[in-house]
């Protein structure tokens, strides 16, 4: 295998609240390869979003960041001095944040922003970066790109705003895009169509990409690999396929079953739910930090849960030998 | 449809334009943002309104709330046209649940006082009365007791959102407009919020205008299912009818755009291709057929009526109508 683009080892993140110390991530290894897909998946609050500022050193100065590894094609990260880390942030790996509306700037136009970071790392000319910008409008499925530079933000609907997040991040040709949630403010059919594009760009550029949502339907469609969070930790990774088909975590199995399928799921009979709430990560926690939600907990939960490794890179942290049938029955 | 009851809401050939300005000079230009639509909810059934933003559906919501007032047409609840009902005899018949949780409660206020609101303002009860009545609403839509003295920052996105439903139900209104109740909210939220409706659906009996950009979320609650695009209902019919058989390519279209957590499925290929029309400047004919795989001649030229081609279902599509009469 080539070297991995992004390599994190036991990345840990720990932020000081006034009760303690939030352990927000804990022990996370995630790697991703050129031209591969990474998604990173789990409900508000489990870290997801933490994990890729980190790897961006993109946290609030208040957190605390501490991995054994964490490297960007080779590149230690943790090293890094800050004006190395701004040579490569926006260059050579790029962030899609989840929020069009409020990550860019009202005050300035869509080409002042399209252009900045390309003009920035010294990669051409004015005249060469407008048409780089024009260019990637154009490709993102923007049409009259030349009329959309000057126009600002406001000017533009949410999708025409996430698709504009994307050809931006792009202009520099990164190796590595970290896409937060890209979708989830838009419709169903810009999101079918914004994924497409992403995972179209990514084939042509060979791009690795990390992919952060709370939604499986997604991660099922456009991962390669998958990384389910709960509570700061990886509970579940490995192929898309094997997790989807085999998932060995009750979480995991939670999430699949929450989702609502045309023509199957029907008016009365209730979708998957996992009940409960997550737990709080101020202070340590002590064994599964699941166990409180699952239907399956028993005393060994309480204990410190050893990760499990099937084929094929399949883990996960789950003492049940036989993962987790659905507890939604189909009327078959 | 059943013709023997009158409607809870009704919709007579509803139209709203806007009046848009495009720079300091432009001359102002109409923005017809609901061109037509008429629609029916019978008691104790939920209609589900479906469409990309921008298609008039939360226009649509805002007028049956009476916060907009249609520039033609009428809007019926009840049978009493909407515009003759004063503030708070409207608000006892319609109450809406809106998509984002975190902006529509006030976060100085708690939870029960919150819920009560609506008691007092339209003086209900004694205040131990109320006091009952809130503690039972909250327990209805899976509240603790605990939570009654909680503020809204204290809760979760989900808990919030039971807020919103408490609130809207405490008055028992005759309609409840649901304007994308779950859209905030995460998958696994999204499942006990739809889970919680239907509950309530069925020990209620409410009746439910229900709108998403979701087909696969509003098939969960909806007997009847609409699908706008660009201010007009292109497809009406029972939802089973129109997941199963969707007759208007715009209706397959938004059903293929669910992804379901299916791996050997790959991202879907909608066909719609990318370009939203400019609802300042609309197609002429089918509003749709620039977007349309199916599109002919015809399309771009004659706008197609709303008519029952195949079952109990109504689409306004040439093409539908074309292949109902080749099979005929």
């Amino acid at each position: 295998m080539s070297t991995p683009v992004l390599d994190v080892r036991h990345l840990a993140v720990q932020i000081p609240v006034a009760d303690g110390v939030l352990h927000a991530v804990r022990d996370v290894s995630l790697t991703v390869a050129p031209g591969e897909t990474l998604c990173v998946v789990g409900e508000s609050g489990c870290g997801k979003s933490l994990t890729s500022l980190a790897v961006m050193g993109l946290l609030p100065s208040t957190a605390r960041r501490t991995a054994e590894r964490m490297s960007f094609a080779g590149e230690d990260l943790l090293t890094i001095t800050p004006s190395r880390l701004r040579a490569l942030r926006g260059n050579r790996m790029a962030m899609i944040f989840q929020e069009p509306m409020t990550s860019l700037n009202p005050a300035w136009t869509i080409g002042d922003q399209l252009t900045e970071p390309f003009l920035r790392h010294g990669k051409g000319s004015r005249r060469q970066a407008v048409d780089r910008a024009v260019q990637l409008l154009e490709r993102v499925g923007i049409a009259a790109a030349g009329r959309r530079l000057v126009q600002y933000p406001h000017e533009l609907s949410g999708g025409l705003r996430q698709r504009v997040m994307i050809a931006m991040a792009l202009m520099c040709g990164p190796d590595l895009i970290l896409a937060d949630e890209p979708t989830t403010a838009l419709d169903v059919t810009i999101q079918a169509e914004i994924l497409h594009l992403l995972a179209e760009l990514q084939r042509e550029m060979g791009m690795g990409l990390l992919l952060v949502t709370h939604d499986l339907g997604i991660v099922a469609r456009v991962a390669h690999r998958v990384a389910v969070m709960y509570a700061g930790e990886v509970v579940e990774s490995g192929p898309t396929v094997t997790v989807f088909n085999d998932p060995r975590h009750p979480y995991t199995r939670g999430l699949i079953d929450c989702i609502p399928i045309p023509a199957r799921s029907r008016p009365g009979v209730p979708l998957g739910t996992i009940p409960g709430l997550v737990p709080n990560l101020v202070g340590g926690i002590e064994g599964c930090a699941f166990r409180e939600r699952c239907a399956f907990a028993t005393a060994p939960c309480t204990r410190t849960v050893p990760v499990s490794h099937g084929g094929d890179g399949h883990a996960w942290r789950c003492v049940l030998p036989e993962g987790v049938p659905s507890l939604l029955e189909n009327p078959a | 449809m059943s013709g023997e009851a009158r409607p809870i809401l009704e919709l007579r050939n509803v139209v709203k334009r806007y009046s848009v300005g495009r720079g300091l000079f432009a001359r102002k230009r109409a923005l017809m943002a609901v061109g037509g639509v008429s629609l029916a909810v019978q008691r104790r059934q939920v209609l589900g309104l479906v469409g990309e933003s921008g298609c008039g559906k939360s226009t649509l919501a805002k007028m049956v709330l009476g916060l907009e007032v249609p520039t033609e047409g009428e809007v019926l609840i009840d049978g009493r046209p909407i515009a003759s009902l004063g503030r708070l005899e409207r608000a006892r018949l319609v109450q809406p649940v809106f998509q984002d949780p975190y902006s529509s409660l006030n976060p100085r206020k708690t939870v029960a006082s919150i819920v009560g609101l609506p008691l007092s303002v339209h003086g209900e009860g004694s205040a131990a009365e109320r006091q009952g009545r809130v503690e039972e609403m909250l327990r209805l839509v899976g509240l603790a007791p605990r939570h009654a003295a909680a503020y809204p920052s204290q809760l979760s996105g989900g808990q919030r959102q039971r807020v919103a439903i408490a609130r809207a139900l405490i008055l028992k209104p005759q309609l409840l407009i649901c304007d994308e109740p779950t859209s905030a909210l995460d998958v696994s939220v999204q499942a006990q919020i739809l889970n919680l409706l239907m509950d309530l659906q069925s020990r209620l009996g409410l009746t439910c205008l229900f709108i998403s950009h979701n087909l696969a979320v509003v098939q969960m609650l909806a007997t009847r299912v609409a699908v706008m695009y660009l201010g007009r209902v292109v497809e009406e019919g029972p939802t089973a009818e129109v997941m199963v058989h969707a007759q208007h390519p715009y209706s397959r279209g938004l059903l293929a755009s669910v992804l379901t957590p299916d791996p050997s499925l790959g991202l879907p290929e909608t066909g719609l291709g990318s370009v939203f029309p400019d609802p300042l400047d609309p197609p002429p004919g089918c509003a749709f057929h620039p977007r349309c795989p199916l599109a002919f001649d015809r399309c771009g030229v004659e706008a197609p009526l709303l008519l029952a081609h195949r079952g109990n279902a109504r689409a306004a599509c040439h093409a539908a109508e074309r292949q109902a009469m080749a099979a005929a």
